[in-house]
This record gives structure tokens, C-alpha cells and sequence, in this order.
């Protein structure tokens, strides 16, 4: 029996007493922890998840009535203690109210996995490339290259030492190259500064690159002269992360893909970068306004 | 909304429009919900009028998302219901997908025995106040009806509602007495109108019935696509709260094809019914076509609907406005993106389509309403671009002007391009509702389940897959359909599935 249904059972009592929406799983936050001045780690319950999730895959976090729905890549996951790692990056209202709860505290919804599993080639070498918060994206499929015996070397990098994410989580799947762009640690310069000079040094079979959508493009141009196969991870704005809204279209080598069903990864070399950039503006000005209101409302002390 | 204010506003409409009060026997006419002391004549029966849908005025509704029809006042359905000629052989249940007994709940109402007809409607409809809402009762029921051939047709669609939204107010609906527990478990893939009907009926067969919805509300197409103002979501959570009182499980946030297989569902229930929608949204295929601001009805609708985006910032999704808003396809899904788009602000609202009127697969009352709300009506013209500015922000659509010409596979006249005839209607936004298609989630992760070419699941006439104990129904099987087919499938499946169940047991 699905361990859901089983629980389910147990709710079922409750759910006819009150007739209240159900809640089979209770995603509680398990733990938390801050990574970077805005990139924060949340550990949450969601056996299922855990148990089943593979790299490359996503999940849905609705936080509560009326929240937005939001995609999250699952970084991690422990099938044993039954939870999943999810890595924000505080920008707008949503991801700071997530971000600003409590060990503890429960999300409403998470739905997942969701998305096409990473294609992990079996055996080879592999360039990991991780900006940003896209770092903790490229972790999850470093550790499936690992498993099928593909040696990785990890470029990753921030603004400075302190955003840097994902560090000695990656170290142990490989090598790892931190860059910095004020050369405060390790390697002073952009990420692709490094990837330039790896892919002139060294052979590799596939690279895949996570990170702001400026980076991608520019480690896909790099690679694409020398036909090594690149993999993107995108992020298009989504709702359902079913199919069913069509919000999260791309376009790949001309043709229309939905992000959540037929990926979120695509050939780097297809993708028209220009348009997800375009189309991840569409709500901008709601964006500012709900941020405005959200932090007006934490001034006098109503917010959380 | 309360009798007392719905009678309020039935009485002025009823003085603004003295002139046009349908006629009502002198039986009838005095000391409110009376039933007459001896049954009407047929030739008295004949001379009552249709009676109309009390409904909030065009012009405040616009403004609102509160529901357009208010029911008819339980005085008034008496009245509707006395205009049943009780019809020996009922054309109209031969039209009801799901074959409610209907001379016998107008009869009832006729009556004034309300409990009596709820308890007849219940029996054959798992969802009376939807389908009572949302139904194209023209083309089922309505247009059997022997009254219509000198006239209108008995308002059977009005009737239903009416008797559904008494039994909610007035009985207690949960089963008195559990059935008898037949000890096999049955999992359902979807909680719309299928799933939940399906459950609905398995249920009282005492199968163990857990739905498992991909959405963090159950009710499909009924909280995600159907606005507020056609079907308030309340409705569908009194349905849904009836059937888990009733003993179903419904499990929110589960994609079948991602979080569970269908095999491993396979290993841990008897059967299996999929009922997971139509849920791919179909695009134009014109170049623009991802410029900002152009939606799926889907997103337009979601964003709107499930998410509240009217709301906005109250509720925290966002959704563009548009003051000119183009909304390309002919059905109920483009009627309703249409009177949304009104509703969210938008001083022309306007459906593009490539047909004419009568072509058109709304619903009869949607396209009324719309008319009535102010909706502009652009027939015979397709669109061959989205046009944009330097910004990527939607400016216009490019159309062109059709005629029509031979009947194409649907048996509908088939349009044909007017060469030449190109012009521009000037838009910020643009709703695409031009239908959907089969999700590969669940299909992708399952290789036995035998597809058609458009992706559909292949069923036989037992709606059974082709993998044994697997059923599916709705518009998996189907393409976009109606509510009401999907119904009909859910509760067709629920029989089907309880014989296998009982045919399994006796060769174990």
C-alpha cells in the first residue's frame, strides 16, 4: 500500500469530523539553515517525495491558502528520515515568506516530484557549472553522475566568499573550482571565466549549467564551438507544474516545450534564452508591489 | 446569497418586466407555494410559460464575481414544474448522459414533496447542483422535450439546481446507514467531475475509494476552469464534503505518473479508475504566440480561479489586466475567459472565432449572457499572428476572414481563408481557447496502457483499458468534452468496475 494511502487512514476519521480539506502529509520544517545573505536551506518532510524523487526533478510548494505555487528544485533528500532539501533564494514576497518560517512550522502543499529526471549518461566526464542559488540545483545531479561512475568536476561561484553554496557538499562527488567575482575566495572572476579555461585544458563529455539565465547562455556559447553536449536546467515562471497551464512554455530549436512536462532541462544549445528571460519579467511590476507591501507590513510589525 | 434578497430582486425584475410575466393558471397564481387542491389539465399545463432565471443585472455583475443566476424561488419551480406534461415514454432521459429520472423529480416538485424529488434527483445524479449549473441542457434534455416543439421546453436545467440547492439547505445528506464493506479497494486518478462521480457511486457499493488529485484542491475543471460566477466554489465543496462524509478519501498534491505509478496503484488496489483530464493546453501555432500577454485559457482561468488572482495582492498570484482582450475559440472555456476578462477590468472583452454564431460549441445561456454582459463577437475570422512591440508585450492580433465552406470531419461547415482579407484587431492581451489535449503524465510512465494517435486512452465498451482492472473515462478517453459526459463516464465506470470486482471475486 503507498505509504500515502496508508496515512490517509489514519486521517480519515479526522477529515469526517471536521470536513475540512485533508492533509495526509504534514510537511514540517525539519530543520533550517542560512546559507547565504539570501539563499536559505529548508529541510521538510514528504516521505514520498524523498523516497522516489531522482536529479533534475522539482517540486511545488504552496505554502498556504492563497500563496502562489511556486517550483523548487529538490537539492537533496533523506528516504530514510523521510525528507526533502529545498534551497531558496529570497527575491519577492513568496520566497521571504517561506523563507521566513519556522523549524517547526508546516507547509500547506507540496506536489512532486515533478519534471523529467535528469539524462545521466553512464560512465565519461562531466563539467557541473553552478551559479547563484543554481548551485544547489546542480548538486542533485552531480551526486546521479557520481552514482553511474561519471567522474565531475564542479565550477561554481558568487558575488563573494559568503555566496558561495554547496561547497563541500560537491567536493565530495569531485573536484571543485570556486570562483568570486571580487577574488575575495578561491579563483577571482565569473564562472565561465573558469569553464573557458577547463574546456581548453581538459576533455569533457557533457556539461550541465544551472544559474542566472545570463550565465547559461554563456556557457552554452562556449561550449557550442566545441560540440560538447550542454545540458540547462530553466526556470519558467509555472503554476501547476503539470502541464495544464502552459505558462512555462520554451522555446527549444524552434519549437514550443512545456519547462514542467518535457523538462525543466534542455539542450543548452537550443534554447532561446532571449524569450525565458522576457517572459520571467512578465509580472515584474506585481512583483515590486507585493514586495512593497510585504515589507511596509513587516515595518509596523504585522508581517511575520 | 438568502431567499429573502433573491425574492427581492426576482420581484423587481418581475415589475420591470411586468409586461413579459409569463402566465400562470388562475390554480397557481394566489397564496404563494401551494399545490393546486386537484391536479392541472393538460391543456392548463400548456398555457403556463417557461418560466425565467432570476439573475443578477448585466451591468452590476460585471463588476463582481457572484454568481449570474440566483435560482428560482420555490414558489416560482412550482410553477416551472406543473408545465410537465409527464411524458409516458420521456424523450429527455434518453438525452441525460447520466439518465436522471426526470417527469419523476419535476412530479415531485410539482408536488411540493421537495425531499421526495431530492432523494429521486440524488439517486441518478451524484452532482445535481453542477451539472443543475453548468449542463448544456439544449442539446440533452431540454431539446428532447415534447414542449419544445410548440414553444419552450420544460426548464429542466433550472429545475435541478433548484432541488440540489434545497437538499443542501434543508437535508442532512450523509448516509444513514454505511453500506456493507465489500472488503476491495478501488483508487481513482483525478478528482473532477469523472473522479468524483465515480467515487461517489463506489462508495455506496462499499468499495474502499481514494482519489488522488494533482491539484491542491479537489474539483478539476470545477475549481480550476469554471469561474466563480457560473459555479461558486462553495458548491463544489459542499459536493466533495458530501463524499468524504460518505467515507471517500481524497488525497491532494498525488500525480499519478510522478509521485505513484499506475503499477504500483495496481499493486495496492483492486481496480483502478483514471479520470485525469484533458489537461494540455493547445496553442495557435502562430509566430507571437509567447509574447507577454498572451495566456491558455487554462493559465487565464487558473491564475483567476484556483489561485484568486482577483484578489491580488490579497491573495499572492499575480495576473495581467488587459484593457482590450482577444479571446480566440468558440466554446464555453472562451465564453468564460471572455466574461473573466470583463469582470478583471477590461473595457472590450471580445471572441475571436472562426465560425459563426451557430457553429458555436457554448453553451446556449453562456453565449446570452456574454451578449448580455457586453462581450464583442468577431465570427468567420482566425488568427494568423500575435503581434507585439519591441518589448515583447502583446499590441494586436493579426486575423483573417474566413467563409464557409464544406462539412469537415465534425459534420460542421469547415472555414476557409478569404485570400486577401487580413486585418488587425488591436489588443493588449490574448486568451488562447481553442481545446486541449491528453496529458502524457501519466501515460508516459505507464507503456501497457494502449493510446489512440492523439494520445488518448483506448477503452473498450466496459470503459476497461487495456490493462485488466484499469478503467478510465472523462476526457482521457474523449478529447475536451462537457461535465456532464464526464459524468456520465464516472458513473458507467463505478458499475463496470464494481461487476469486475464481483466477477474477480467469484473466480478467486
Amino acid at each position: 500500500m503507498p505509504a500515502s494511502a496508508r496515512l490517509a487512514d489514519d486521517y480519515a476519521l479526522e477529515i469526517r469530523k471536521s470536513g475540512a480539506r485533508e492533509k495526509v502529509f504534514v510537511h514540517q520544517i525539519t530543520a533550517k539553515k542560512q546559507l547565504s545573505p539570501n539563499v536559505t536551506r529548508l529541510d521538510v518532510v514528504a516521505p514520498r517525495i524523498a523516497q522516489v524523487r531522482r536529479p533534475g526533478q522539482f517540486v511545488i510548494v504552496h505554502r498556504t491558502e492563497g500563496a502562489e505555487r511556486i517550483p523548487l528544485t529538490i537539492a537533496d533528500a533523506d528516504a530514510s528520515a523521510g525528507t526533502i532539501t529545498l534551497v531558496i533564494q529570497a527575491v519577492g514576497k513568496s520566497t521571504r515568506e517561506l523563507v521566513g518560517m519556522k523549524v517547526g512550522e508546516a507547509i500547506q502543499d507540496i506536489t512532486g516530484p515533478l519534471g523529467r529526471p535528469t539524462e545521466l549518461p553512464e560512465g565519461g566526464r562531466a563539467l557541473c557549472v553552478g551559479g547563484g542559488v543554481g548551485t544547489a540545483v546542480v548538486h542533485p545531479i552531480a551526486q546521479g553522475l557520481r552514482q553511474k561512475g561519471v567522474e565531475v568536476v564542479s565550477v561554481i561561484g558568487g558575488r563573494s566568499r559568503e555566496w558561495v553554496i554547496f561547497e563541500e557538499e560537491l567536493g565530495k562527488l569531485g573536484r571543485v573550482v570556486v570562483c568570486t567575482d571580487d577574488g575575495s575566495y578561491g579563483r577571482h572572476g565569473f564562472v565561465t571565466d573558469a569553464v573557458k579555461e577547463l574546456l581548453a585544458q581538459e576533455r569533457f563529455d557533457v556539461v550541465y549549467a544551472v544559474g542566472p539565465v545570463p550565465m547559461m547562455r554563456a556557457v552554452a556559447s562556449l561550449t557550442k564551438p566545441l560540440g560538447v553536449h550542454t545540458i540547462v536546467s530553466l526556470n519558467p515562471i509555472m503554476i501547476d507544474g503539470t502541464g495544464m497551464c502552459g505558462g512555462c512554455r520554451v522555446s527549444v530549436g524552434g519549437q514550443t516545450r512545456f519547462a514542467c512536462v518535457d523538462g525543466p532541462e534542455f539542450d543548452g544549445h537550443a534554447v532561446d534564452f532571449d524569450l525565458l528571460m522576457d517572459r520571467l519579467s512578465t509580472y515584474r511590476p506585481f512583483e515590486a508591489e507585493a514586495l512593497r507591501r510585504f515589507e511596509e507590513e513587516c515595518k509596523i510589525g504585522l508581517g511575520r | 446569497m438568502g431567499w429573502a434578497v433573491e425574492n427581492a430582486i426576482l420581484n423587481k425584475m418581475n415589475s420591470d418586466t411586468a409586461h413579459q410575466t409569463p402566465a400562470v393558471p388562475p390554480a397557481l397564481a394566489e397564496g404563494g407555494a401551494q399545490v393546486p387542491s386537484k391536479p392541472l389539465t393538460a391543456r392548463e399545463r400548456m398555457k403556463i410559460q417557461r418560466q425565467p432565471m432570476p439573475e443578477q443585472p448585466a451591468e452590476e455583475r460585471t463588476r463582481n464575481f457572484a454568481e449570474v443566476n440566483l435560482g428560482l424561488p420555490e414558489r416560482i419551480a412550482m410553477v416551472e414544474a406543473e408545465r410537465c406534461l409527464q411524458c409516458k415514454d420521456a424523450k429527455c432521459v434518453s438525452g441525460c448522459p447520466v439518465q436522471v429520472d426526470i417527469p419523476r423529480f419535476i412530479q415531485h416538485v410539482a408536488q411540493g414533496n421537495l425531499a421526495a424529488a431530492a432523494e429521486c434527483l440524488l439517486n441518478d445524479n451524484a452532482l445535481p447542483a453542477i451539472t443543475g449549473r453548468v449542463c448544456p441542457q439544449e442539446t440533452q434534455c431540454e431539446v428532447r422535450c415534447i414542449r419544445g416543439a410548440k414553444g419552450l421546453p420544460v426548464a429542466i436545467g433550472y429545475l435541478e439546481r433548484f432541488v440540489a440547492d434545497w437538499a443542501y439547505r434543508n437535508l442532512d445528506l450523509t448516509p444513514a446507514k454505511p453500506p456493507v464493506p465489500s472488503g476491495r479497494k478501488v483508487a481513482i486518478v483525478g478528482a473532477g467531475p469523472a473522479g468524483l462521480t465515480a467515487a461517489g457511486e463506489l462508495i455506496k457499493h462499499g468499495h474502499d475509494v481514494t482519489v488522488f488529485e494533482a491539484l491542491h484542491r479537489p474539483g478539476g475543471v470545477l475549481v480550476y476552469g469554471i469561474p466563480e460566477f457560473r459555479l461558486p466554489k462553495r458548491i463544489v465543496d459542499e459536493e466533495v464534503n458530501r463524499l468524504k462524509a460518505a467515507g471517500v478519501k481524497i488525497e491532494c498534491n498525488v500525480v499519478i505518473g510522478r509521485t505513484y505509478t499506475i503499477d504500483e496503484l495496481r499493486r495496492n488496489f483492486d481496480a483502478i479508475f483514471i479520470a485525469n483530464g484533458a489537461g494540455l493546453p493547445v496553442f495557435m501555432n502562430v509566430p507571437g504566440e509567447n509574447a507577454k500577454g498572451v495566456y491558455s485559457a487554462n493559465e487565464y482561468l487558473t491564475r483567476v480561479n484556483l489561485m484568486a488572482a482577483y484578489k491580488f495582492p490579497e491573495a499572492d498570484t499575480p495576473v495581467l489586466h488587459g484593457r482590450r482582450v482577444a479571446v480566440v475559440g468558440g466554446g464555453n472555456v472562451a465564453m468564460d475567459a471572455a466574461r473573466t476578462a470583463k469582470r478583471m477590468g477590461a473595457e472590450h472583452s471580445i471572441i475571436v472565432y472562426r465560425r459563426t454564431r451557430s457553429e458555436m460549441p457554448a453553451r446556449a445561456e453562456e453565449v446570452h449572457h456574454a451578449e448580455q454582459e457586453g462581450i464583442e463577437f468577431e465570427f468567420l475570422v482566425a488568427p494568423v499572428e500575435v503581434l507585439h512591440d519591441e518589448k515583447n508585450w502583446v499590441t494586436g492580433l493579426r486575423c483573417q476572414r474566413m467563409k464557409l465552406g464544406e462539412p469537415d470531419a465534425s459534420g460542421r461547415p469547415r472555414p476557409v481563408p478569404i485570400p486577401g482579407s487580413e486585418f488587425e484587431i488591436p489588443c493588449d492581451m490574448v486568451i488562447v481557447a481553442v481545446g486541449t489535449r491528453a496529458n502524457p503524465l501519466l501515460t508516459q510512465t505507464c507503456p501497457d496502457l494502449k493510446l489512440d494517435k492523439r494520445g488518448q486512452i483506448v477503452v473498450d465498451e466496459n470503459l476497461m483499458t487495456s490493462i485488466p482492472g484499469v478503467f478510465a473515462g472523462g476526457d482521457i478517453i474523449r478529447g475536451a468534452a462537457t461535465v456532464i459526459l464526464a459524468m456520465g463516464d464516472g458513473k458507467l465506470a463505478a458499475q463496470k468496475i464494481s461487476e469486475y470486482l464481483a466477477r474477480k471475486a467469484v473466480t478467486a
